[in-house]
């Protein structure tokens, strides 16, 4: 037996490892393996509350946040090659404008 | 006994990994060590009786997730990141800062929260039941987001199509 508190505290620290990254990072791809990592924080307390309450949705909702993230990352990779193109560069203090 | 040496050692993994894709510089160092985290994450899932997330997991997320994001590191040739100032500025308020609220939710967590035990796969998830789930009460946001995935599909394809044959000139001039 495990308390579910453990679990949770997983996930926040996982959770706070993801924001200090997309705070101290510079590199673009970086960052949005950050963003990834928040979205997998966010999961185990997902299937941890499903734990808890013996209830499948929690586990059924994990599978939208994937989809959520997956999507994301074609989009936001998609982007990143744009804009690589142009600015030839990876590093957000220089990429200051949204013009392409 | 062996639910709780098995969650601290596969957390004590994922947290190494988190912080270790924070401590390097280089972005295929910080994709491979996300890697590790999610691995392990899988077990987690395991554990709590999630059987068809995790495989999930390691497919979608550890498996095609990360290669796209490998991919698009050496596709772009990217090296190093190099630190400027906006970094330290976050550096200084933004880390003591998120520390301190992850401290006050983990200690909130641990000493108040009314949030029961479980046992080792106490909630099985089996693909059967799942299934059931997202095809009778979840049917609308399953539809949902297969239009989300159509539009991010083509999304890509035209972010990352080479814009020259369209408009030669577009924002060439900065």
């Amino acid at each position: 037996m495990v308390p579910v508190s453990y679990y949770l505290v997983l996930s926040g620290i996982l959770f706070a490892c993801g924001v200090i990254g997309f705070l101290i990072k510079r590199n673009i791809i970086t960052i949005f393996m950050s963003i990834e990592l928040m979205l997998n924080g966010v999961n185990l307390a997902f299937v941890a509350f499903a734990a808890q309450w013996q209830h499948l949705s929690g586990q059924v909702f994990v599978f939208f946040v994937m989809v959520v993230a997956a999507a994301e990352a074609a989009v936001g990779l998609a982007i990143i090659i744009a804009v690589f193109r142009t600015r030839e560069t990876l590093n957000v203090d220089q990429l200051n404008l949204l013009k392409l | 006994m062996l639910h709780l040496v098995l969650f601290l050692v596969f957390g004590a993994i994922c947290v190494a990994g988190a912080i270790n894709l924070l401590a390097q510089t280089h972005p295929i160092s910080s994709a491979l060590s996300l890697v590790v985290v999610m691995a392990s994450l899988a077990v987690e899932y395991l554990l709590l009786g999630a059987e068809f997330v995790a495989v999930v997991q390691v497919i979608v997320y550890a498996g095609a997730v990360m290669v796209l994001f490998v991919f698009v590191i050496m596709l772009l040739n990217a090296g190093e990141e190099e630190r400027t100032k906006g970094s330290r500025v976050a550096m200084i308020l933004g880390v003591p800062g998120v520390l301190a609220g992850g401290l006050l939710v983990a200690w909130a967590l641990l000493k108040r929260s009314e949030t029961g035990s479980v046992a080792l796969g106490s909630l099985p998830g089996y693909p059967k039941t799942i299934g059931n789930l997202l095809f009778h009460d979840f049917l609308l946001p399953f539809e949902v987001t297969s239009i989300l995935v159509l539009i991010a599909i083509m999304g890509a394809v035209v972010l990352a199509n080479r814009p020259e044959a369209q408009n030669p000139p577009a924002g060439k001039e900065n």
